[in-house]
């Protein structure tokens, strides 16, 4: 019983990283996704195509490699090495999943008619405020569904900190492997299940609460 | 003084030419109906003079105050583009609700966000609220939508949906209301209550310049009809001169393949 006790109080201790690492990126990467949209839908080329670029190396590069570029290229390129693994990991997960909201939120955006905006400017609002007060709204209600998605697979991706060494669940798990234990790694899957379990009610309820309207 | 002077308005797309010198004054509490086919310029015209397009050429002088100058290179200001603008309002052909907010939100959001900008919006923001929102009731009432004024756009009909945007559209008080084919999108059984609606606001005065392809319509409601076709106003006048006696050989044309 003793070894049970053990075993759950180290994978809750794990898992507490990957809350740590899906909050902190969630809160970072949902603004600076907005922001890369704008820079990726700007009227000014150059601002355009950097925005583009980078949103195309994010992407088309896996997660893995971004994480061990963070941590291992400031030190080898400028001598500043990272200290903090998991400062490593932030930045890594928030600009990855910043480039990939601002595609959903470009998306969402795009899919507003351009009437909406004409309707807004011909009643005298500055074009902040058909933003904000008119379009806004209308595009959260649009890319819900689809940030849902996404936000379900980056709670799987905080595992992916474990190949620089920062102890989440599946590290703290695999400890136990190496002791001869494998049900402990096995069962990581039911603290991801439950995560994804309650964010999946949590965003049919917000679904659902912006249905109230249709369009 | 003329409270509307369009001058030599001129637009292109591309190499396409839609607007090719365009030029028409009205008066005060005037309804000026903007006939024409498809294709002629008159939603681009529209567009132009609520400054959803800019014209590449000509003027507008709204009480003989210049307000468009397609010659004057300079940025307006933020302010300047608001005052402009606030001169007139439009009525879309496909409405243009915003979804999210109910009828009488529709109508005050506009007003609502002006007030800010008011010195003493802080100190009295209820009281100025509370007279936006008695206005806009009186306005939705005005269209007889009162009783639907927590409705979403989703849940009324496109002809309600439309008195909505015209109560929106009059809540700014424009001095000149503009209509893009406003009972286009609308079944024919749900134009009526729309075209009633112009024409009680009509009976009141208000300064309207209304492009429709209702001709019965345009003939008892204008005091003014102006024919348009490739991108220039062929004939004008007063409806029983156009509709019934037109000059025009293209003007004839149109209004046999309307009435066939």
């Amino acid at each position: 019983m003793g070894r049970f006790n053990e075993v759950v109080l180290s994978l809750c201790d794990g898992f507490k990283v990957n809350c740590i690492i899906f909050v902190l990126t969630l809160a970072m990467a949902v603004p600076l996704g907005l922001i890369v949209t704008f820079g990726s839908m700007s009227n000014f080329k150059p601002l355009k195509w950097l925005s583009k670029t980078f949103v195309w190396i994010i992407r088309g590069t896996p997660l893995m490699l971004q994480l061990c570029v963070v941590l291992y290229a400031p030190g080898l390129l400028f001598d500043i090495p990272i200290r903090s693994r998991m400062t490593a990991v932030l930045i890594a997960f928030v600009i990855n999943y910043a480039a990939y909201f601002s595609e959903i939120y470009r998306g969402g955006i795009e899919s507003i008619s351009r009437g909406q905006y004409e309707a807004g400017q011909v009643l005298g609002l500055t074009k902040t405020q058909v933003f904000f007060k008119v379009v806004l709204f209308q595009v959260i209600k649009r890319v819900i569904p689809a940030m849902g998605n996404e936000i379900i697979t980056l709670v799987k991706d905080t595992s992916l900190a474990r190949i620089v060494a920062v102890s989440e669940i599946i590290m703290c798990a695999e400890r136990f492997t190496k002791q001869g234990l494998i049900w402990p790694l096995f069962s990581t899957g039911l603290f991801f299940l439950a995560f994804c379990g309650i964010l999946t009610l949590l965003f049919g309820y917000i679904e659902k609460k912006l249905d109230y309207y249709k369009g | 003084m003329s409270i509307l002077e369009v001058k030599n308005i001129h637009k292109s797309f591309g190499k396409t030419k839609v607007l090719q010198g365009v030029d028409f004054t009205m008066e005060q509490g005037e309804v000026l109906v903007i006939l024409g086919s498809s294709g002629s310029g008159k939603t681009t015209l529209l567009r132009c003079l609520n400054f959803l397009e800019t014209a590449d050429k000509g003027k507008i002088l709204v009480d003989g105050h210049l307000i468009f100058d397609a010659d004057n290179k300079q940025k307006p200001t933020r302010a300047e583009i608001r005052e402009r603008q606030l001169n007139f309002g439009l009525v879309f052909q496909s409405f243009n609700l915003f979804p999210q907010y109910s009828a009488l939100e529709n109508v005050t959001l506009a007003p609502k966000l002006l007030a800010k900008e008011r010195a003493d919006f802080k100190k009295n923001k209820a009281a100025i609220y509370d007279e936006i929102e008695k206005s806009a009731i009186a306005l939705l009432d005005d269209v007889g939508l009162k009783d639907k004024m927590n409705n979403y756009p989703c849940e009324l009909s496109g002809g309600q949906q439309q008195r909505v945007s015209i109560a929106r559209a009059m809540a700014q008080d424009p001095k000149i209301l503009f209509f893009d084919e406003p009972t286009s999108a609308l079944d024919p059984e749900l134009t009526g209550e729309v075209l009633k609606i112009i024409r009680s606001l009509a009976a009141e005065h208000k300064t309207m310049v209304i492009v429709t392809h209702e001709i019965e319509f345009a003939r008892n409601v204008a005091d003014k009809i102006v024919f348009m076709s490739e991108g220039v106003i062929v004939e004008q006048g007063a409806p029983e001169e156009v509709i019934d006696h037109p000059k025009q050989e293209r003007t004839r044309a149109f209004l046999n393949k309307l009435s066939k």
